[in-house]
């Protein structure tokens, strides 16, 4: 948007005059076309890991081991199928929301609720790290799960988890350091001395993002 | 809250104006600086690229003759040949050089948006050619697999350097692609939100367009690539099987079970594709620019060109497989990727239609960058009719395996945009070193390097319909459907090869002692409409424009309007009785 308002007619010939408009395509911070822009090439980056993942799927000669027993706890004798990937889901859906809250506050320029929200959101995401090594573990030592074979069946199965599950889990790992870098810049007053909250919701799209791949991952690895 | 354009700031940040030595030339946050180490790190790989294209066709000239050249170098060179040509040179070339040189400038911004990153890219990109080239120094060599680095042989032994030349190559690619992002991140937030008063969609130069749509193909396409080289490199290091099937090499069973080759096909040229566009794209908007100004007459169909370069980089998704009619697909897919090859040729042969017609009836001035130009349309016409031979299953299968596809893509993608890269450095180069380069030397080079690429490359049509087989290391006696002319043909094409290669040193030594001895060049040689030549000092210091932006009134074709009193109107000057409206087509204004 310029200084001077633009008076635009209304319907698509209002649409084609502001997207051939001169200066700027979208009335946003740089940094946030930026990683609008870089989260449409993560999402290849994604969607290719799954695509081959269910290419590899497909290719194997040797069964699918069954996620739903792979990915069981035991509970007071119970095996409870896809408990702890159940609490994860929960906890990483959570930080959404305290992330969505902390913009919220953003825009309210309230230094220290967006501070405690945002440390909140990155809390969770460790949480999620940290049950995700938890996991890792369990699968590893107790259940012989290597990335180039396993004992339930087809060697791709371990290779595509690791591989799929470790690169989200790099990008919630990096999402939780911004998100801590962000949030301590926010306490120390640097964005009200910069006159602008957008780097919080700038690392709230990345943070959205990461968890809107995680609900793919599960819905394709863990459910399918 | 709504976010003011850097074009309407009372107050623009201020400028971080570094003096040191470092500062402005090592770790320049400078994108012209950033621009030209891109183009002298790229260009330097690209003569080792050439310097093996010459020992291959050695071999191939004068087979048994040149005893250092053992079978695996070859495959090694090829391999090598290949890569660094399609990306650590072109790719690099276009979008980290031009792009980042003409971006800004052409734009009317001061800089790309995020000046730091844009210094990041340069360096990652520097880190993955010394990794490149670490290959050549590690034990086994370089891999030896083909460009395409298709498995299963790319890991598995007997292919040269299959243990650690892979793994370097991949980990280069991977770097590479880090690198790229960093910068096509901000080429394309730059062309979409830091663009100057007046300068709308259409009025942007179509240089610029190309490498728009070339930064968004490779933001796109390299994904697949990054996802391909990570999953190689763990089948290689870690064992497991994404791409590797139950085989058994050199008498024994691997450990891979159950991977599939032919997906490292789809992921590789899902890529590889697109990639062909984002060598392609960037040389056809520079083109365009080109043959307009040193034709003196606006670009033919100004409109039509800027969709059909975002048409072509829609349709470039979704022709990859047609690489792939010989991989054992079901024919059906066939089908559909021919199909929408031969929609592809349409908006393509809609540039080349508008190319010629910005040249008929005008006043061709047969500069340097013209004769490239002019070269251009020529080299890739050729190399497009081939190329809907090989678009056709039914002709392609037989000459898919032969020179006939050497030929092609050395004519449509090899030559045809390394034309454009020097039209367009002798373009800019007085703008960017505020040197004239010599004329005599440039057409010298123009003329050994074009009449030697047909030399080199009209030979090969030949052999390929006679069938002779690429990626051969050398014909013996026992092939005997080789006739001896193909051996006589090799003979030649060597020759000339080695010829057009010596001349690029000509073009070396002419850019390195026009920079030093050179006339002091006009800020506007060319008498362009484009706001790079409009600044205010030539080189353009940092910042670009001094105190204040321009602003844009016209788009930037305005040449040999009717009643002006020069044959062109450079894109910031207003509306006057001196200086009428031109043949814009469609800007509101």
């Amino acid at each position: 948007m310029s200084h001077e308002p633009a008076t635009l007619e209304p319907g698509f010939k209002g649409v084609t005059a502001d997207w051939s408009a001169d200066k700027q395509a979208f009335p946003v911070p740089w940094g946030k076309a930026m990683m609008w822009i870089f989260l449409l090439s993560d999402t290849f980056i994604f969607s290719c890991f799954l695509t081959s993942y269910m290419n590899v799927r497909m290719s194997t000669t040797a069964p699918w081991p069954n996620t739903a027993e792979v990915f069981a706890l035991t509970v007071g004798g119970h095996d409870i199928p896809l408990l702890l990937i159940a609490i994860m889901t929960m906890v990483l859906i959570t930080s959404s929301g305290t992330m969505a809250m902390a913009v919220n506050f953003g825009y309210r320029r309230d230094r220290k609720r967006t501070a405690q929200l945002m440390f909140a959101t990155a809390a969770l995401g460790l949480c999620f790290v940290g049950m995700q090594a938890f996991e890792w573990t369990k699968l590893i030592v107790h259940e012989g799960v290597r990335p180039w074979g396993n004992p339930m069946g087809a060697a791709q199965f371990g290779s595509s988890f690791f591989m799929i599950t470790g690169f989200h889990g790099m990008h919630v790992t990096g999402g939780v350091i911004y998100l801590s870098v962000v949030a301590s810049r926010v306490l120390s007053g640097f964005y009200d001395r910069k006159g602008t909250y957008e780097t919080v919701e700038i690392a709230g799209l990345y943070w959205h993002f990461v968890d809107l791949v995680w609900v793919f991952i599960f819905a394709f690895f863990y459910l399918w | 809250m709504a976010f003011v354009a850097i074009a309407d700031r009372d107050h623009e940040h201020a400028l971080h104006d570094p003096q040191s030595f470092i500062r402005k030339y090592i770790w320049s946050q400078d994108h012209k600086v950033i621009a030209v180490q891109y183009a002298l790190v790229a260009i330097s790989i690209g003569l080792v690229a050439l310097t093996m294209s010459v020992l291959m066709r050695l071999q191939l000239g004068f087979p048994d003759t040149f005893h250092i050249i053992a079978p695996q170098d070859y495959y090694q060179y090829i391999t090598m040949h290949g890569m660094i040509m399609v990306i650590y040179l072109l790719t690099a070339l276009f979008l980290g050089g031009f792009g980042n040189y003409l971006i800004p400038l052409m734009l009317g911004a001061r800089d790309m948006v995020f000046p730091y990153l844009n210094m990041l890219s340069f360096w990652f990109y520097l880190l993955a050619v010394l990794v490149l080239c670490a290959g050549f120094f590690v034990p086994g060599g370089p891999t030896g697999a083909g460009w395409t680095l298709y498995p299963p042989q790319a890991v598995l032994p007997g292919t040269p350097g299959a243990s650690w030349g892979i793994i370097c190559m991949l980990a280069s690619l991977a770097i590479f692609i880090v690198a790229f992002t960093m910068g096509g991140l901000n080429y394309v937030t730059t062309v979409l939100q830091a663009r100057c008063r007046g300068m709308t969609f259409m009025r942007m130069p179509l240089s610029v367009w190309g490498i728009f749509m070339a930064s968004i193909l490779g933001l796109l396409a390299f994904p697949a690539l990054f996802v391909s080289a990570i999953m190689m490199a763990l089948d290689s290091l870690v064992g497991t099987s994404f791409f590797m099937p139950a085989v058994s090499s050199m008498g024994e069973r691997t450990v891979h079970t159950g991977g599939s080759p032919l997906l490292f096909q789809h992921l590789f040229w899902f890529f590889g594709h697109p990639e062909v566009y984002i060598v392609a794209l960037p040389a056809f908007g520079i083109v365009s620019d080109l043959l307009s100004t040193h034709a003196r007459r606006n670009i033919f169909g100004y409109r039509m060109m800027v969709w059909a370069i975002l048409a072509i980089g829609c349709l470039s998704f979704v022709v990859w497989a047609h690489h792939m009619y010989v991989s054992g697909m079901n024919p059906y897919f066939g089908f559909f990727f021919a199909t929408t090859t031969l929609i592809i040729a349409v908006p393509t042969a809609i540039k080349v239609y508008n190319w010629v017609l910005t040249l008929w009836r005008g006043d061709v001035h047969l500069t340097v960058p013209m004769l490239f130009a002019i070269g251009f349309i020529f080299t890739f016409i050729n190399g497009g009719l081939t190329g809907l031979f090989l678009g056709n299953v039914t002709v392609d299968v037989p000459l898919s395996g032969t020179y006939f596809v050497v030929a092609h893509f050395h004519m449509v993608m090899g030559v045809s945009p390394i034309l454009v890269v020097f039209g367009s450095i002798y373009h800019w180069y007085p703008k960017i070193t505020g040197r004239m380069f010599d004329e005599r030397l440039g057409k010298f080079h123009f003329w050994m390097t074009f009449l030697g690429a047909y030399a080199i490359f009209l030979p090969m049509h030949y052999m390929g319909i006679l069938g002779v087989p690429r990626r051969y290391y050398g014909y013996t006696d026992a092939i005997q459907f080789i006739p001896p002319s193909v051996h006589e043909a090799n003979e030649w094409i060597s020759i000339s090869a080695m010829i057009v290669a010596a001349t690029q040193l000509v073009f070396l030594y002419n850019l390195i002692h026009s920079y030093f001895k050179g006339p002091v060049a006009d800020p506007n040689p060319w008498r362009a409409t484009t706001l790079e030549w409009q600044t205010p000092d030539t080189p353009p210091k940092h910042g670009n424009w001094g105190k204040d932006l321009p602003e844009v009134h016209r788009w930037a074709y305005d040449y040999s309007v009717p009643g002006a009193p020069e044959d062109f109107i450079p894109q910031n000057v207003p509306h006057s009785e001196k200086t009428p409206v031109g043949r814009e087509h469609g800007v509101p204004t």
